[in-house]
């Protein structure tokens, strides 16, 4: 019961994160209307976007910002005391590319709007095969 | 279709689950993702670049590339937008209608015809409806300290989390509220498409040509010390400038591109009253 309890603590993050992804992906595969897909993809994004950050976490450290006097006295830096900084530069430029792609997204689904007057799945497909 | 993808989304997620088993635990100091790279980053950044916030140091020294290549991203993205929605979607506007202020009578206009631009009247749409004074009267009075908050975030990313693309996406933000709680025309009027799409080129062209800088100072593309003879300073504070510079470029960038696409998408390229 012990070891169950420590492996439900050490891993539960990653559980969720997969969660999300999965729900993410579920919606990107079989929801029929677009932006709903486009909905999903965001939510498979969000979920990476917090794999990543919770790899920078360390037990004991602090935000990746040193301590520093205004007399440039140099303190002695370790690298346990603050948590991994790769990730959260990562996924900072992440964040915005993913909005950034979440416009050119948005702009495509008004596009297809405009030509088939639906953004259902199955109705666009139908229109084009009667083409 | 459902059920196939119940199955495919169940048996990867299972997958995936099943490979947890080999990851970290949470928070170990141990893990994989810092004991190689990290240390590095987190005991030699204050003496290499003097900037006490690693993530803005990493971002744009050590990952100079990387981020230059994000901001070009946006860019394109936001070129991706006005190609999509501004170009190849362009309809020929039919009648305008204007209303006059004070008195609420609206008037229609023949196409092709403009009357004299004058403060009483205002163009609008045929689904207008009035906006809320409380609204357009708070948002006016907090969107001068949100862009002041946003340009403190860029000037002091180095010593306080902040940057180039937060303070971007807050001035971004502030101009998008302006949009929201007004109408679309009258944030259009403060910033023009034009300026939108040419402050979204200055920002990239400023961390290139910061990069370019360097190269014709004689070191490699992006290594700021290079700049120490024209700031007249010691390489690594050269560094830290050289940081600042490319942060202001990535924060015009961000702003820019927002707003481009902020504007282009919620008023499907026709720039009317928008949301």
């Amino acid at each position: 019961m012990g070891d169950l309890i420590e492996i439900v603590v050490a891993k539960y993050n990653y559980w969720i994160y997969i969660t999300l992804m999965m729900i993410g992906l579920y919606a990107m595969i079989v929801k029929n209307n677009l932006v709903k897909k486009i909905v999903g993809m965001n939510i498979f994004q969000t979920a990476i976007i917090l794999y990543y950050v919770s790899t920078g976490a360390k037990r004991g450290a602090t935000i990746p910002i040193l301590e520093h006097g205004h007399d440039g006295h140099a303190h002695v830096i370790h690298a346990a005391d603050y948590i991994n900084p790769l990730p959260h530069v990562l996924m900072l430029t992440a964040i915005v590319v993913s909005v950034a792609t979440l416009g050119v997204a948005l702009a495509l689904a008004i596009r297809i709007y405009h030509r088939y007057n639906t953004l259902e799945e199955d109705e666009i497909l139908a229109q084009i095969r009667e083409k | 279709m459902t059920i196939l993808g119940l199955i495919i989304v169940l048996s990867t997620g299972a997958l995936l689950i099943y490979a947890t088993v080999d990851f970290p635990a949470w928070a170990d100091p141990a893990s994989p993702a810092s004991l190689h790279l990290s240390p590095h980053f987190i005991e030699r950044t204050m003496e290499e670049t003097s900037v006490p916030n690693i993530v803005t140091a990493v971002l744009a020294d050590y990952r100079g590339y990387d981020t230059m290549y994000e901001t070009t991203v946006i860019f394109s993205a936001g070129v991706a937008c006005f190609i999509l929605l501004r170009i190849l979607l362009r309809e020929e506007p039919g009648e305008s209608l204007y209303r006059h202020v004070l008195t609420g009578v609206t008037i229609r206009v023949k196409e092709g015809a403009k009357i004299p631009p004058s403060a009483d009247f205002e163009r609008i749409d045929t689904l207008w409806a009035p906006h809320d004074l409380i609204i357009k009267t708070m948002c006016r009075l907090l969107i001068p300290f949100i862009q002041l908050f946003a340009l403190y975030v860029i000037a002091h990313g180095h010593h306080s989390p902040g940057g180039g693309f937060q303070g971007g996406v807050i001035l971004g933000a502030s101009i998008i509220l302006l949009a929201i709680s007004h109408d679309l025309r009258t944030s259009v009027q403060r910033m023009r498409e034009k300026v939108d799409a040419l402050l979204s080129a200055t920002g990239v062209f400023i961390y290139a040509g910061t990069g370019a800088l360097c190269l014709l100072l004689g070191l490699n593309f992006l290594d700021y010390s290079a700049l120490a003879s024209v700031l007249h300073v010691d390489p690594v504070t050269a560094r830290s400038h050289g940081i600042l510079i490319v942060e202001i470029g990535v924060g015009i960038a961000v702003m820019a591109t927002m707003i481009w696409i902020y504007s282009n998408v919620s008023s499907t390229g026709k720039y009317d009253e928008g949301l």
